[in-house]
């Protein structure tokens, strides 16, 4: 396995660039370790296949290198890098066993039948597979053939990297679950390094260890699950992750303190070198509480999803919608409402970026 | 308007695609189909829709016998996972062709098509043609033309299933609003129990071709009748487990046993299968909780939320709890169980306490 690094990779679909608009990708440097688990997370169009095509090769950026190990391999064809790649819909072959599925990539290698033997039975017994080994692929349900191209990947020793692009699109929610939680335990077993891309914050939440958000062609955050959750650095990032997403309101710095709809409001922000202007608040909905006193507004809807309640608030004054979550057993407030933000969860946006913490 | 369906059942060969199923669905919410891939929901709107005929059993309209009315006549509409749009027309076109084929005049398909636009935020595209739209505006596309004709049913099929997380997400919270106030009655199917809840209305539970239960859908959510439901409308699945009720006591195994009180007290002595969700079995300690220990698999931390598969003896334990709880894989950590939450399920399957 390999230490992957992007060295300012750029990327453009155009033949002459010339504004930051014309490129697909913008910028990007990022240094991923040998044997982690990560993650690219955002919208259609946000580059993140871009950067995927990159790294597999099919694509070479118009800017920049790539290496494995410090090794350039830029311009190296996609099947001399040495990578496993698992997709949406499997790729297998369905008239062969799962057995001759699993030994194939070896076999094509000419490696020696005993140590394919050997391989196959390993992973197999860890992916689960070892009741069907015999049994054609075609008759297997989605899961399990998931699961085979996942081990074809797993099976070769000398893989760089193994990529997966929106593997669990096409899988029911409660294989979905499985096989997201057999992934997870595989990473915690075999170490090996995994690139995850999709576009649903909980798949790359649970399985990476460092996730990074992306849209409009750029890196917008690089963390953990818990960073990313905790201390949004970009309100895209805050309203992409999380369910529902960080609220993000319109305020105003007026002497010093800052106000929402009229009401001056404690943060986490450190105002001092904030310039003069329109900002925004952004406290997420976990972090929201009904009180006597606080922000007025107007219950809208309530949304019972089960562990807890989602209360929608209009506030009064400014058009916008609060999100609240209230706990599953507590009591719901109706009519007429005033909230409370938990200053050390809220903080000040500028153009979309997070205004510095105060120390201390 | 009212859709019902009586004893309806659809059978290919020798397979039985739908077991016996009568229900009756109201306007002015949104009915979900909830249930796995192959449950029946697809076959059962299609029943309904006209695009397939029922075995036995008839489909009623406001009353009226449609079952064999063709689906052109029975005014209703059907949106797909993969949205079907006219490739060569434009979005305005798309969206206004059912009107087009109604005879209703320029003027008032041109308010309708707007109205609709602007509700599924595609006023923009409205000049565009359908392959130069994200699959998102694709499927809002479909939508809109779902809900610009005056249809007295619509079907939607988990329309939101190819949509990216977040799009999804915010479609789901809009769409119970924008049928609202139309009257028409709304079947959904979906195959994720977070969705059902988050559309409201009311519910049916599908397995294999049988709806368990039918109700309004934090009712069924909260008060399954069987373990059928129970596991239909949980995600992550419900954890079960076989316990023995003597006198006061339920036993789990040789470590965990506790106090019954309420009705599941009154049951009678004998083998029950509990059920409890993973976001009832928590990483510390709760006043009715039971403690379980086991030892951890996996974790997942969400930032949100954390999530811990363990194992206790042979079975294997899911625990969901908010906020962030440092696990160590292998470790042996001490669950605890709401009790107060429990299923108790009888050998059939039944709810009992």
């Amino acid at each position: 396995m390999a230490r992957i690094t992007l060295n300012n990779i750029r990327h453009s679909y155009l033949p002459n660039p010339k504004s930051d608009d014309d490129y697909a990708l913008q910028r990007v440097h990022l240094d991923w370790d040998d044997g982690g688990a990560y993650a690219l997370l955002g919208p259609s169009g946000c580059g993140k296949t871009t950067l995927l095509n990159i790294i597999s090769g099919l694509l070479v950026p118009s800017e920049g290198q790539l290496l494995f190990d410090d090794k350039d391999v830029t311009a190296l064809e996609p099947d001399a890098r040495n990578i496993a790649q698992v997709f949406q819909f499997p790729v297998i072959y369905d008239t062969m066993t799962v057995r001759d599925n699993l030994s194939f990539p070896l076999r094509n290698r000419g490696v020696d039948e005993q140590v394919i033997a050997q391989r196959v039975t390993e992973i197999a017994a860890m992916l689960e597979l070892e009741p069907m080994l015999d049994q054609k692929a075609a008759g297997l349900t989605a899961d399990n053939k998931q699961k085979i191209s996942l081990g074809r990947g797993l099976v070769r020793e000398d893989v760089n990297v193994i990529m997966f692009d929106e593997p669990l699109t096409v899988i029911d929610p409660h294989l979905k679950w499985k096989l997201r939680s057999k992934l997870k335990e595989l990473h915690q077993k075999v170490k090996r390094t995994m690139i995850y891309v999709t576009h649903d914050q909980t798949e790359a939440l649970t399985f990476a260890d460092q996730v990074v958000v992306m849209n409009f062609g750029q890196i917008l955050q690089v963390g953990t699950p818990i960073e990313l959750f905790e201390c949004p650095t970009h309100t895209f990032v805050g309203h992409f992750i999380g369910s529902p997403g960080m609220n993000v309101v319109p305020a105003s710095v007026v002497d010093g303190k800052v106000q929402v709809a009229g009401h001056v409001i404690d943060t986490a922000s450190d105002l001092t070198n904030l310039r003069q202007g329109s900002v925004e608040v952004g406290v997420r909905p976990e972090f929201v509480r009904f009180a006597d006193v606080g922000i007025a507004g107007t219950v809208e809807t309530v949304m019972d999803v089960g562990r807890h309640t989602v209360v929608k608030v209009r506030l009064e004054g400014i058009d916008q919608i609060i999100n609240a979550i209230v706990d599953e057993g507590d009591s719901i407030p109706d009519g007429q409402v005033h909230l409370q933000f938990d200053a050390a969860q809220t903080r000040l946006y500028e153009d979309g970026w997070v205004v510095a913490e105060i120390q201390g | 308007m009212t859709l019902e369906i009586q004893d309806v059942t659809k059978r290919v060969g020798a397979e039985i695609h739908i077991h016996e199923t009568s229900l009756r669905f109201l306007p002015g919410h949104f009915n979900v189909l909830l249930g796995e891939t192959n449950a029946g929901k697809t076959t059962l709107m299609k029943l309904m829709a006209g695009l397939d005929q029922p075995t036995s059993g008839n489909v009623l309209i406001d009353g009226v016998d449609v079952t064999k009315q063709s689906t052109q006549d029975r005014q209703i509409s059907f949106v797909h996972q993969f949205f079907v749009n006219y490739p060569h027309f434009s979005v305005y076109e798309n969206i206004a062709s059912p009107l087009r084929l109604a005879r209703i005049s320029p003027s008032e398909i041109d308010r309708r098509v707007r109205e609709a636009a602007d509700l599924m935020k595609l006023t923009p595209m409205l000049e565009r043609r359908p392959q130069e739209l994200s699959g998102g505006q694709q499927q809002r596309t479909a939508l809109a033309r779902a809900i610009v004709k005056d249809s007295k049913v619509v079907f939607l099929d988990e329309p939101l299933a190819n949509l990216d997380y977040k799009l999804r997400e915010e479609l789901r919270s809009e769409l119970p609003q924008l049928f609202a106030d139309r009257g028409a009655v709304v079947i959904y199917a979906t195959s994720e129990p977070a969705e059902a809840l988050m559309l409201g209305g009311c519910t049916a539970t599908l397995h294999e071709g049988r709806v368990s239960q039918f109700g309004e859908t934090s009712d069924v959510y909260r008060n399954p009748v069987n373990l059928t439901t129970a596991q239909v409308f949980s995600d992550p699945p419900l954890n079960t487990a076989t316990v023995i009720k003597a006198g006061g006591r339920c036993t789990l195994n040789a470590e965990v046993s506790w106090e019954l009180s309420g009705p599941q007290s009154q049951l009678a002595d004998g083998e029950y299968m509990i059920g409890v969700r993973p976001h009832h079995v928590l990483p510390t300690s709760i006043s009715v909780g039971v403690a379980i220990a086991g030892s951890v698999q996996v974790t997942e931390l969400s930032g949100s939320e954390s999530v811990a598969h363990f194992r206790v003896g042979e079975g294997s334990w899911v625990s969901q709890s908010e906020g962030i709880h440092p696990y160590q894989v292998g470790e042996s950590h001490t669950f605890f169980m709401d009790v107060s939450k429990c299923f108790f399920f009888a050998a059939d399957g039944r709810l009992v306490a």
